[in-house]
């Protein structure tokens, strides 16, 4: 399938119809999962903040998640020179940095109120704090160079680099003392939290799941586009 | 029953939430007008082409 789509074209007749379709699926996962946020029972030691991480989890799931499709299609571009790869990676950054900065700040308005600081110098913070700085170098790397082919080989070496940032951010809560908690849903014994709260948790992940998916998708095509828009330019130039 | 009533957390969760709807907010109206802004140009561009292979066109 993945060898399919990375025919432009043929992305473009399956996104033409699977990006709104996907999009609605998240509008409908987030709305239940939204409603469900804010009907489960306040829990009993963080009262009313525990909502927040029906927004905050699944942000910083998606970061992550993100970033290794960034990696993905980096490598895809580097080693394969798939001609969709560099338009896959340049659609993911925007949004990953924007997931990024939604778990950085709603941890840190969760943070506040539980911990009795917005903000520490950890393992698990700053290693998602250097995240963002990583979506960030991409976009620049990938604007300050004119020439897009070596622009894109540049972003995607760096996004390379990049992924060892991702066993750091997952096992950081493990490797040092930190005051986040440990994983409560993804480890070996199974989840720790009550199923009340799974289920709110699990319709926002996949919602922001479907989100990114939909969005990507709107984004890439907007990248064959753009390419497209500048070859016919030049043809009229030239 | 929903409870929208956070109490002394309010002051917390109502930003939270209301940043994400930002940021979301911000993610989809840029993609959308994105797309829309290449596919109008290459569609512009591609009657510009056509206009200048066949000038009797109107």
């Amino acid at each position: 399938m993945f060898q399919a789509l990375a025919n432009p074209q043929r992305f473009m007749d399956f996104s033409r119809w699977a990006a709104p379709l996907v999009g609605i699926i998240a509008v409908i996962l987030i709305a239940m999962g939204l409603w469900l946020t804010f009907s489960v029972p306040e829990d009993y030691q963080q009262g009313d903040t525990v909502r927040i991480m029906f927004i905050h989890v699944p942000a910083a799931y998606m970061a992550m998640f993100c970033y290794a499709c960034l990696g993905g299609a980096s490598f895809m571009g580097l080693v394969f020179r798939h001609s969709l790869a560099d338009a896959a990676g340049r659609a993911c950054a925007p949004l990953g940095a924007g997931f990024t900065f939604l778990a950085l700040v709603t941890g840190s308005l969760w943070g506040r109120p539980m911990w009795g600081t917005w903000w520490v110098w950890d393992a698990r913070m700053t290693s998602v704090l250097v995240l963002l700085l990583l979506y960030i170098g991409y976009m620049a790397l990938q604007a300050a160079i004119d020439d897009e082919v070596k622009a894109a080989r540049a972003a995607s070496i760096l996004a390379l680099v990049g992924l060892i940032n991702l066993p750091i951010i997952k096992f950081s809560v493990d490797w040092w003392n930190t005051l986040h908690q440990p994983a409560s849903i993804f480890r070996a014994g199974g989840p720790t939290m009550p199923a009340a709260y799974l289920w709110p948790l699990a319709l926002m992940a996949f919602g922001y799941m479907a989100l990114f998916g939909s969005l990507w998708m709107v984004r890439v095509r907007s990248e064959v586009w753009r390419k497209r828009a500048n070859g016919l330019a030049l043809q009229a130039a030239g | 029953m929903l409870d929208l009533d956070p109490g002394k957390y309010g002051a917390f969760l109502w930003p939270a939430f209301a940043i994400s709807v930002l940021v979301i907010g911000w993610m989809v109206v840029d993609s959308l007008s994105r797309a829309r802004h290449w596919r109008k140009e290459v569609e512009r561009l591609e009657a510009l082409r056509s206009e200048a292979k066949d000038p009797s066109r109107p």
